[in-house]
């Protein structure tokens, strides 16, 4: 029995604390407004590193400082924690981009600062708690509770058409997840429980057997929410938006976190409960996800606006995640987590580039730049070594990832993998070419000869991403050997319950006691 | 054939609202203070709520009411709307100008009657119940005289509820001409599934649908709740309701002709009235009235609910109580929300009403920002976002809905619930994310008054409450064991 003594849960409320301590703040002190909000997501950061320790390299599958507790007596709900080897890394992409994002906008947000901050910390509450519930109903709940700040992010502080990208988020994200509570409650009741995972061992050891059109029902409606945050095509349409009016850290945080809720959604959710339904969909789901690659990218190529250029090429990145979840190999499957936290990183440093130009141009039109490598030096430097981990070259984390996807998938289905590759090249053309466009050659424009280059604070927040750059790129291990044994045992719960495909059992009718025993059991281990 | 003590305990809440009605009218030329009177009617509306302790469970008056936890529950419910409302009125009389003395008695005299409603076990004082808050209701839509606008939902209320009143006593006589009596118990025991006493049943549910605002019969409900004073509204779109829902959901359980023969007209009710209130809700620029059809459409979700009943009540174990705790919890949940709303809705609008269109709220997140947290909240709960009551509530009404196979329902749900998202959150975006116009109101008040602020501030952290630990309500409403399962 391992519990986790509260570790998870002040993981995911210490925010909250932050948050009421804005709040008691005067509106006009936005220096101490902004320094206790940083000092939060710091000793959040710093906090997230617990679980890591917890999980020693190598260790086996499962969940970890599991916490659980009753909440609500009926319908069953229990508040139930649990972090493993892929959860905890993606924790603690946002609570690194939190710190960073609240730092990037230390000038760039001069009004209602309290109410920023108080949003990017919920926001975060809501990210961490949805990759930390092991039960459905929490997962729901944190689910629609990080939507709010985001909207709220985009809608108050956002650029021009902000109104109209935050209605479109909204409504794109809570359209998907209404399904989701529709095929959450039908899931309880058939089972009695939200509990993921004694859902997952029912399913596994055969005790429900799902009808293969009742399966493929429950299947579309976890996966239309989740490819809709994902974003997959055709689903996409909100993201270009949403991303481009977005303040910096609002887009930091969408491209770093949230895009990744979906793919881990559909890991935890959709795999283990549905895998009959998986693999009849996965040529679908994979055509989707090479379509997302390839159109992400071609529409990246001919984008005149540079935020929206990286947005759609947060869509190609992510077909990546989803081709790599698709083809059911223990290798790909790596991979798409890897992608997963590559992504946040390279993107969330091109978003802090293009914002930190934005806070100089206040643009984001590529016709409007050229030449800035001259008056900017230290600024191309940085843009260009994000470019470079985000378009895959080696030693840099954003090769590691694809590299594992592409290999994994051609394992399996080698014309998947083959059109995928072509979004390796595609991303490299977009990238370069953009920054030969705005870095080289002659200054056109009159405006840009005297921009100053990067100060300190934000030399700092571009340092620190590099490294961690660097280090995703070179010092894989660290990370593969934490979360392998997690991707092996999604996969391994897959494929035992095809050994029972045969056979279709009747539905044992479970009595609520025989339910709550199980649960106590698995909790138990 | 003498009531008993007993019999007078039964009624005891509604004696004391009525009396304290009467009561308030006497003390009306003497005293001129109108916090006084705001003292007494809240005093009267409380001590009517705190007596359904004292009543004993058990049928009254020779079997003409029944009293039991679950007329308790919306004695408390009907109980607790008016003490807020009439809280909630204090500031906005003063502000009209109006009387105050009669306004409160005839909230209580609509309470009263609400509590007959949802006591009543037979169909003539249900008639009585129904009456009682009906005539009462329709003075306070037309309470402010000088308004236009009021007086029209005061004859529109009249008309179109006396048509409906009328539906309602022919039903009642058909069904007695069908079984020989107006007591739910002996109608249930001479049930002869007979197209008479089918007829009389189709009669008794369009009167019934009209109070409740389901659709086809709906049409009155967004001028009504926009004529009248925002207070009223407040009552109107709470109190009534949840008493004629209560009074349905006992017909309905208790004759079993009614609980086979209304499943599809519940169905298509509920389906109609998601889709007409939602739909009409989404190209509302008036604050008011959007709230308006936004009670029709949580009608419908309610509606969806006693759907579910017929399927659940033939399983074994657990019986329809699931579905009648869903009933109840919903409107406990969405009655307090409204309140809470058109609170603010009211406070909002300023002298004469004149400020609620979605323009004079864009800029209260900085003008006001606690009205606008609160106001956000009532929203997200109507919207149904987690750790709001709505959310359980219609997390209970799905729940029920599928567990009782009617999906398409509760897709029909689902989707409704995503046209909600895009009219309530419009308000919200106005409030947030709008700049004031130029020409905004000078003289709309810079903070909610000390008594509509209580009432905001009970509602938010009912609403809450009812969100994050709704095991308590839930034990209560689960129950109902009551007359409702039992013939």
């Amino acid at each position: 029995m391992q519990f986790g003594g509260g570790i998870l849960s002040l993981l995911i409320f210490l925010p909250m604390l932050g948050v009421a301590a804005i709040l008691l703040l005067r509106e006009e002190d936005h220096l101490w407004i902004r320094r206790v909000s940083l000092t939060v997501g710091i000793v959040e950061f710093l906090l997230s590193f617990l679980p890591v320790w917890a999980i020693p390299a190598g260790a086996p599958a499962g969940f970890h400082l599991q916490e659980f507790h009753h909440w609500i007596s009926s319908p069953h709900i229990n508040y139930h924690l649990g972090v493993d080897g892929i959860s905890i890394f993606l924790v603690h992409l946002i609570t690194l981009l939190t710190p960073i994002g609240i730092l990037a906008s230390w000038n760039d947000i001069k009004h209602r600062v309290k109410e920023f901050h108080v949003m990017l910390l919920l926001l975060e509450v809501g990210v961490v708690g949805i990759f930390l519930s092991l039960d459905l109903f929490m997962f729901f709940l944190f689910w629609e509770f990080g939507l709010i700040p985001l909207a709220f992010l985009i809608g108050i502080w956002g650029h021009e058409r902000r109104l109209y990208a935050s209605v479109k988020f909204i409504l794109y994200t809570m359209g998907g997840s209404i399904f989701m509570l529709v095929g959450i409650i039908y899931l309880y009741s058939l089972t009695g429980t939200f509990d993921l995972l004694t859902l997952q061992r029912m399913i596994h050891e055969g005790q429900l057997v799902l009808p293969a059109r009742t399966e493929m029902l429950l299947f579309l409606s976890f996966f239309i929410a989740f490819a809709i945050k994902v974003p997959l095509f055709p689903f996409h349409t909100w993201l270009p938006d949403a991303h481009t009016e977005a303040p910096t850290a609002g887009s930091v945080d969408l491209a770093g976190v949230l895009l990744k809720t979906g793919a881990y959604g559909i890991i935890r959710v959709c795999l283990p409960l549905f895998p009959e339904a998986s693999h009849r969909a996965a040529p679908y789901v994979a055509a989707l996800a090479i379509i997302s690659i390839i159109y992400g990218a071609l529409v990246a190529l001919v984008q005149p606006n540079l935020k929206r250029l990286v947005a759609y090429s947060s869509v190609s990145h992510m077909g990546f995640v989803v081709l790599g979840i698709f083809a059911f190999t223990n290798v790909a499957l790596q991979g798409s987590v890897y992608v997963m936290l590559a992504h946040g990183i390279s993107t969330g440093a091109l978003f802090l580039l293009v914002g930190m130009l934005y806070e100089r141009r206040h643009t984001f039109e590529i016709s409007e730049f050229g030449g800035l490598a001259t008056p900017m030096p230290k600024y191309a430097a940085f843009f260009l070594f994000a470019a470079l981990s985000s378009l895959g070259l080696p030693m840099l984390n954003g090769f590691v990832g694809e590299f594992l996807v592409l290999i994994g998938t051609y394992q399996r289905h080698w014309q998947w993998g083959t059109c995928a590759a072509t979004g390796v090249i595609l991303s490299a053309c977009y990238l370069l070419w953009s920054y030969q466009r705005v870095f080289f050659g002659e200054i056109t424009n009159e405006k840009n000869r005297a921009l100053p280059d990067v100060n300190p604070r934000e030399k700092w927040v571009l340092v620190a991403m590099s490294f961690l750059m660097l280090w995703l790129g070179m010092h894989t291990r660290f990370f593969t050997l934490r979360f392998a044994s997690s991707c092996q045992e999604v996969l391994q719960q897959m494929k035992s319950n095809f050994a029972h495909e045969a056979v279709y059992p009747a539905v044992p009718s479970l009595a609520p006691g025989t339910q709550e025993d199980s649960l106590r059991r698995v909790v138990s281990q | 054939m003498v009531p008993q003590a007993a019999d007078i305990a039964r009624i005891l809440p509604e004696i004391l609202w009525c009396g304290f009605g009467v009561f308030l009218m006497l003390l009306q030329p003497v005293v001129k203070n109108r916090q006084v009177l705001t003292l007494f009617a809240m005093v009267g509306a409380a001590l009517g709520t705190l007596s359904t302790f004292y009543g004993q469970p058990g049928s009254g008056f020779f079997g003409l009411i029944q009293f039991d936890t679950y007329s308790q529950f919306f004695h408390w419910l009907v109980g607790l709307v008016a003490f807020l409302v009439i809280l909630a009125a204090d500031s906005y009389l003063e502000r009209e100008n109006l009387e105050a003395a009669e306004f409160y008695a005839l909230i209580l005299f609509a309470t009263a009657g609400m509590g007959v409603l949802a006591s009543a076990q037979e169909l003539l004082t249900a008639f009585i119940g129904l009456e009682m808050s009906s005539i009462a209701s329709y003075v306070l839509a037309g309470y402010r005289r000088d308004s236009v606008k009021s007086s029209e939902s005061a004859v529109k209320y009249f008309l179109l509820g006396s048509f409906a009143t009328a539906f309602f006593l022919y039903g009642i006589a058909l069904v007695y001409g069908a079984s020989g009596s107006t007591n739910l118990m002996q109608i249930a025991s001479a049930d002869s599934g007979s197209s008479l006493l089918r007829l009389g049943l189709t009669l008794i549910l369009v009167g019934l649908g009209f109070k409740v605002a389901a659709a086809p019969f709906q049409v009155w409900t967004p001028d009504v709740y926009e004529g009248a004073p925002t207070p009223v509204t407040a009552l109107f779109a709470a109190g009534p309701k949840a008493a004629t829902f209560a009074l349905l959901l006992r017909i309905f359980t208790t004759i079993h002709a009614a609980t086979d023969f209304w499943f599809w007209a519940f169905w298509i009710l509920a389906a109609v009235t998601m889709f007409v209130g939602n739909l009409g809700a989404v190209v509302q620029t008036n604050v008011k009235r959007m709230l308006a059809y936004s009670s029709i459409a949580h009608a419908g979700y309610t509606l969806v609910a006693f759907a579910a009943v017929t399927t659940m009540k033939l399983d074994p174990e657990t019986g329809a109580a699931p579905a009648y705790a869903a009933v109840l919890f919903y409107l406990l949940g969405y009655s307090l929300v409204k309140v809470g709303a058109f609170t603010i809705v009211s406070e909002i609008g300023g002298q004469g009403e004149r400020y609620l269109t979605l323009d004079d709220f864009a800029g209260l997140g900085t003008r006001q920002p606690y009205a606008a947290a609160a106001m956000s909240l009532f929203l997200l709960s109507l919207l149904g976002l987690p750790i709001t009551a709505g959310f359980f509530g219609k997390l209970y009404v799905f729940n029920v809905a599928v567990s009782s196979k009617l999906i398409w329902l509760a897709v029909l749900m689902a989707v409704n619930s995503v046209i909600g998202t895009y009219y309530y959150l419009r308000v919200i975006v106005v409030m947030y994310m709008h700049e004031r116009k130029g020409d905004a109101p000078a003289n709309a008040a810079t903070s909610l008054s000390p008594t509509s602020a209580m009432v905001v501030v009970v509602a938010a952290l009912a609403t809450l409450y009812l969100g994050l630990l709704p095991n308590h309500v839930l034990g209560i409403v689960l129950s109902q064991n009551l007359i409702l399962s039992s013939r």
